[in-house]
């Protein structure tokens, strides 16, 4: 690997002065070496009372029924979906970054794909939790699975895309463990290499003895670029098959032929917004900004501004096609989207996934943290409400007029959302407490190469021309952890 | 003979080591193996280790999926209990690609890691066989065997040379076991 010199013009992925291998460490594995700081503990008490909360309120709907939610006959399916949908859709961005992106060899995700995949495990835990409570009869959920029965085997109906979610979501979260648990093996075996005693042990166990020799090595590679190919297509098939829950229906409004590409568009869309508004958050906490710098921020904001524009372009053509379609009741259930009484849910997801993104257009706001993290909480809503608008408004007025009925939640269905996000944030939280929260062995690789220091040094050594030079360091101006007073002088 | 089992250069810098690696081999001292925080590109050319055979599990794993999700909807809708639903064909192929697919990519990665974690000998409670603890954190090191009849001070030297900030001879082989 005689170290080449990357081109002056890209942006530096890890800034800072005097960052050698063990510095690189030391900040990854500070929170992990270290007692947890006050926002920590504040941060993680807020998320357990959510998932106390959780806790409760499934447990109330196991007691009860799911007569405990705002469901009636017109309306069958109403947040319990949404927040399925939701989650799944979140955890789509992980697999993104870490299968895609390896694939097209963009180093940037180097520093991001750890929290990126730990977030698409937690989203799929709680999208999990969701689908079993939501089953009335949670004790009967290996229903799905093709067991030999007491029905003289009558097999599950492999017709249906209810069974294809099955396998879909559990392959997925299964997949996405073991992609993200190799990849865990080698820092897993720092910190090890690292602690003493109890905590020694505890590391020692599940670091598998991992050595780092050449031949493991080379064999970690093949098997991260051979899973980042499977779970490139398994990404894309899972919500495929998400949205074919609804689009293989009879329901105007639900069978859609645009739904797979749609779904996953927006799957990625509202993945990256909350990986944008986890690591803005971690960054700063953990004192990452060195290695997750502007230039993540600025290329998620643009991923995020190109997904929120597919996802624009997708209703149009829904719009386009109920139109067309000359069917009555397919124009209706898109035009009561704005003229009906859920009104203000069609304003929300219109407004926050394809208006509100478009700031994004904007240089100064996507290199904006405060903005980028306002954003990116108008987009999780956003998302939220488009599955909603999707999956009530659908419903609220079906064929029959006197049969017509709002969705009201009850106190159970909203604790089971927002515990649901505590329990998100529990697990987040007690991540980056236990488990270094940047591939280090993969920042390392990315040092010689793309780290501001190195292409300082090529600028004192006159190796690059003066014009490019310049726009680098212009280039830097929006960078927080940059002191531009240092390029003056050269 | 000495109590010196094995002869650690520790480099900083990867680039370094490989130079090391290029000198000791040039003086014909067959490097035991290398130890680094990171994947080094082309290490395995310079050491002549083979390309891994990994792919070709994967593939086989994933056909075993394939055929294993295939087979098991045709012989649950088609042979063992054909339903009529709305007269629509039992052998509905297009129906039966998704899980198909899913089996394969499941069979595939498991099939895959699986022969990775036991060709490398890895495993939960496996104790770690470390010659050198930071080269899991910020050294890149060259083992050589000392028993093997080369002059120990030529090896330091030629180390030396290439830039190693330390040398180490260790008398037992992995440090890490307590």
């Amino acid at each position: 690997m005689s170290s080449h010199n990357e081109s002056i013009l890209r942006e530096p992925l890890i800034t800072g002065k005097d960052i050698t291998y063990a510095k690189i460490t030391d900040d990854v594995l500070w929170p992990v070496e270290n007692k947890p700081n006050r926002a920590w503990w504040i941060g993680f008490i807020v998320a357990a009372m959510g998932a106390c909360l959780w806790l409760f309120a499934v447990s109330y709907t196991f007691w009860n029924g799911i007569g405990a939610w705002g469901l009636n006959k017109t309306v069958g399916w109403a947040w319990d979906i949404t927040g399925f949908v939701w989650w799944v859709g979140i955890g789509h961005a992980g697999t993104l970054i870490s299968a895609v992106l390896l694939l097209f060899r963009q180093k940037w995700r180097n520093s991001i794909n750890r929290s990126a995949e730990a977030m698409t495990i937690f989203a799929v835990i709680c999208a999990a939790t969701y689908v079993v409570s939501h089953m009335g009869r949670p004790w009967l959920a290996y229903w799905p699975l093709p067991l030999p029965n007491q029905f003289g085997s009558l097999w599950v109906n492999f017709n249906s895309p209810l069974v294809w979610d099955v396998f879909a979501i559990s392959t997925y979260f299964s997949v996405s463990l073991v992609f993200w648990y190799v990849g865990l093996l080698p820092d897993i075996a720092t910190i090890r290499d690292r602690a003493t005693g109890l905590k020694r042990r505890i590391y020692s166990i599940l670091s598998f003895g991992w050595t780092g020799s050449v031949k493991t090595w080379q064999r970690f590679e093949t098997v991260s670029l051979i899973l980042a190919g499977v779970a490139t297509p398994l990404v894309l098939s899972v919500h495929t098959i998400v949205s074919m829950d609804f689009a293989t229906s009879l329901i105007p409004g639900w069978h859609t032929t645009i739904f797979p590409p749609y779904f996953v568009a927006g799957a990625i869309f509202s993945g990256f917004a909350m990986v944008q508004t986890l690591l803005l958050v971690t960054r700063k906490v953990l004192g990452l900004e060195n290695y997750i710098t502007m230039f993540h921020i600025e290329s998620m904001n643009k991923i995020i501004v190109l997904t929120g524009s597919i996802v624009g372009v997708a209703y149009l053509s829904e719009f386009f096609i109920a139109w067309y379609s000359g069917v009555e009741g397919e124009q209706y259930t898109f035009l009561h989207r704005f003229t009906g009484p859920y009104w203000w849910a069609g304003c929300f997801m219109y407004g926050c996934n394809v208006v509100m993104p478009q700031l994004f257009w904007f240089k100064k706001i996507r290199t904006n943290i405060a903005i980028s993290w306002c954003l990116s909480i108008v987009v999780n809503i956003g998302m939220w409400f488009e599955r909603f608008v999707i999956i009530v408004l659908s419903l609220n007025r079906d064929y029959l007029p006197s049969s017509w009925a709002m969705f009201y939640p009850t106190w159970v269905d909203i604790s089971v959302f927002v515990g649901s996000i505590g329990v998100f944030f529990t697990l987040f939280l007690l991540f980056i407490r236990v488990l270094p929260s940047v591939a280090m062995a993969e920042v390392r690789l990315i040092l010689k190469s793309s780290s501001e220091q190195a292409k300082k040094k090529l600028m004192k050594e006159g190796k690059v021309n003066e014009a490019e030079a310049e726009y680098y360091v212009e280039s830097l101006n929006a960078y927080d952890s940059v002191e531009q007073a240092d390029y003056v002088k050269i | 003979m000495s109590d010196i089992k094995y002869i650690l250069g520790l480099f900083e810098d990867p680039d370094d080591m490989m130079n090391g690696i290029d000198k000791l081999q040039d003086n014909d001292i067959s490097v035991y193996d290398v130890y680094t925080p990171m994947p080094i590109h082309g290490i395995e050319d310079k050491l002549g280790v083979k390309r891994s055979r990994l792919d070709i599990v994967a593939f086989i794993c994933g056909i075993t999926g394939t055929c294993t999700g295939f087979g098991m909807i045709y012989f649950m809708l088609v042979m063992d209990w054909p339903m009529n639903v709305g007269g629509k064909p039992n052998f509905a192929i297009p129906d039966f690609i998704p899980i198909t697919f899913e089996l394969t990519v499941l069979f595939c990665a498991f099939g895959m890691v699986a022969a990775f974690f036991y060709r490398t000998h890895l495993f939960p409670g496996r104790a770690p066989r470390v010659m050198e603890l930071r080269a899991t954190t910020d050294r890149f090191v060259i083992a050589i065997d000392a028993n093997k009849g080369f002059d120990n001070q030529k090896i330091d030297n030629l180390l030396k040379e290439a830039g190693a900030i330390e040398i180490k001879h260790n008398d037992r082989k992995y440090v890490s076991y307590e």
